[in-house]
């Protein structure tokens, strides 16, 4: 393959990626009455307006929030303990644990939902309360955003030196302070990736969100609602401000990375 | 930290038995069980009425994994030659769209395949006929291969651009020409990354429930579509969706088992680290 072929397939490649999202912006801008969604009648930002006053979708985004920093703080913490212990296990009991945390990433998500509404409807739901909720809900975030805590925290304990906690206990470290003061900087890069794939897995999610939300609203279940029941430029204008919000966060966090890398690269060149 | 960190997973093992297996056992239970909870084999023997359902999922799920395979391969492969720093930009711009909600991501293809929707619009003013797509079965597919190809290219740029550049100069210097070099050394070596892509797109593929619904009308059902209706929709009916779950559970695990078994046993992590 010749290189001008090559980038002409990365083009078009990346139109066929990009297209539709440019399209779904410009008609957010569209001044129009009728909604219509192909022709374009002049600018405007009073979608964008709508928007900001719809209290529903304020609502399912507070929910959304809400959600997403339960779930990630307290799947980041129990997975982080988990992964420690998954680590000092031997290989048997290791392997059964590795089993179970990888089978919600390949069950398929649709089954995974409908599971979790059995237990909050069926079992729950006979000691009595409402069972589907925004506690539902958190609960099933915690067990999807689980296993990818896990999965990312693994690694750095593989790298760690098991000595070095030794080593602070030697000294005279207690064990817990020896975990907070050795154990957990080592391990802080993983804990931290795990905890935003947590937060935005959850932000994300629609499927099993679905299944254990009842009546309780969250931004992805709204946007399945408006695409569901009307037209309106105004989902436009949500995907347009999501798209932006998620874009700076990307750069936000790329260009940190790439000057805590910089500094890590000067700094084993001085020393 | 040897004793008392073992104790550290009992929370995480406690929380995935109550869950996990629970729920995994429940969706057993209901799907062996009739509405007054005695055991029937009734709810597992009526999944075959819906074998046509099945047999279109996995049919356009194979399809869209094909499509993406053949589409995001040469990408992948192009992404892995580049210089380091553009390397990481191509990936970041693969992964981006998957940054979007998968809801606006399909309703994005509403607009465009719609019956006046733009892309029949641009065929109106190039004055060529109307194309009907939207509710067809190529629109699913379409909508299948746009959401999941992401999980396509990332593991299949994950192993092409640990390929030791130095195999295929020693292929080169053994006389092989550009094809050759693609076909017996590349391709082999890519082949972790097409398995771990091939089941990244198949499992949401066959499984899923909003594509067909957005993009294929009433006319394209799939499983995911059936067990959302006894869950969820009109025909509420848990037992019969707990029977279809189990029988698209045992589907997923057999075609996965059968790829594991092309898998050399080389780990292919897509998922982790790569978030960025």
């Amino acid at each position: 393959m010749t290189k001008a072929m090559g980038r002409v397939y990365t083009l078009l490649i990346f139109l066929f990626l990009y297209a539709p999202i440019l399209v779904l912006i410009v008609f957010s801008f569209n001044d129009t009455e009728t909604a219509s969604r192909t022709v374009f009648s002049g600018f405007s930002l009073k979608w964008y307006q709508k928007l900001f006053e719809d209290r529903l979708i304020l609502e399912a985004l507070r929910n959304t929030l809400l959600i997403a920093v339960a779930a990630a703080a307290a799947s980041t913490v129990l997975g982080t303990m988990a992964a420690i212990g998954i680590s000092s296990m031997k290989r048997l009991p290791k392997r059964v644990m590795m089993n179970i945390t990888n089978f919600p990433m390949v069950n398929p998500e649709i089954v995974t939902g409908v599971s979790m509404m059995l237990l909050f409807v069926f079992t729950v739901g006979l000691f009595g309360g409402r069972s589907l909720g925004m506690a539902s809900i958190i609960a099933a975030h915690i067990t999807f955003c689980l296993p990818y805590v896990i999965l990312s925290v693994l690694p750095k304990l593989r790298q760690m030196d098991p000595a070095l906690y030794e080593a602070a206990q030697d000294l005279g470290c207690p064990p817990v302070k020896a975990f907070f003061k050795v154990v957990l900087p080592e391990i802080m890069p993983g804990v931290v990736t795990g905890m935003i794939m947590a937060f935005t897995l959850s932000i994300d999610d629609f499927v099993i969100s679905y299944f254990t939300s009842g009546t309780t609203q969250t931004l992805p279940i709204y946007i399945y609602s408006m695409t569901r029941k009307r037209v309106s430029p105004e989902i436009n204008a949500l995907s347009t401000v999501l798209f932006v919000v998620v874009m700076a966060l990307l750069i936000i966090v790329n260009t940190r990375n790439a000057k805590a890398n910089r500094q890590i690269k000067e700094m084993e060149e001085d020393g | 930290m040897k004793t008392n960190s073992k104790l550290l997973s009992a929370p995480y093992t406690v929380w995935m038995t109550v869950f996990i297996v629970l729920p995994m056992v429940l969706v057993a239970w209901f799907a062996f069980t009739d509405k007054s909870g005695a055991f029937t084999l009734d709810n597992i023997l009526s999944v075959g009425q819906y074998s046509n359902v099945f047999l279109r999922s996995i049919w356009l799920g194979a399809v869209a994994t094909a499509v993406s395979l053949v589409m995001g391969y040469p990408l992948a492969y192009i992404i892995s030659r580049l210089p380091a720093k553009r390397q990481s930009v191509m990936v970041m711009l693969v992964m981006l769209p998957m940054w979007m909600n998968f809801l606006l991501r399909t309703y994005a293809w509403m607009t465009l395949l719609e019956d006046n929707g733009l892309i029949n619009a641009a065929l109106a003013a190039l004055g060529l006929p109307k194309v009907h797509m939207i509710n067809t079965a190529g629109a699913v597919v379409l909508g299948m291969v746009y959401n999941y190809i992401p999980y396509m290219i990332l593991p299949l740029y994950s192993v092409l651009t640990k390929i030791d550049p130095s195999v295929i100069e020693a292929a080169q210097d053994l006389g092989a020409d550009d094809k050759k070099v693609f076909l017996k050394v590349v391709v082999p070596m890519s082949m972790p990354g097409v398995i771990s892509g091939v089941t990244m797109v198949f499992v949401p593929a066959v499984s899923t429930f909003i594509i067909s619904k957005m993009l294929g009308g009433g006319g394209n059902l799939l499983i995911g579509d059936l067990i959302d209706m006894q869950f969820l929709g009109s025909a509420y009916n848990p037992n019969l969706g707990s029977a279809i779950s189990l029988v698209l559970m045992v589907i997923i695990l057999i075609c996965m088992g059968i790829m594991n078994q092309f898998d050399d046993g080389e780990e292919v992590n897509a998922g982790g680290g790569m978030l960025l």
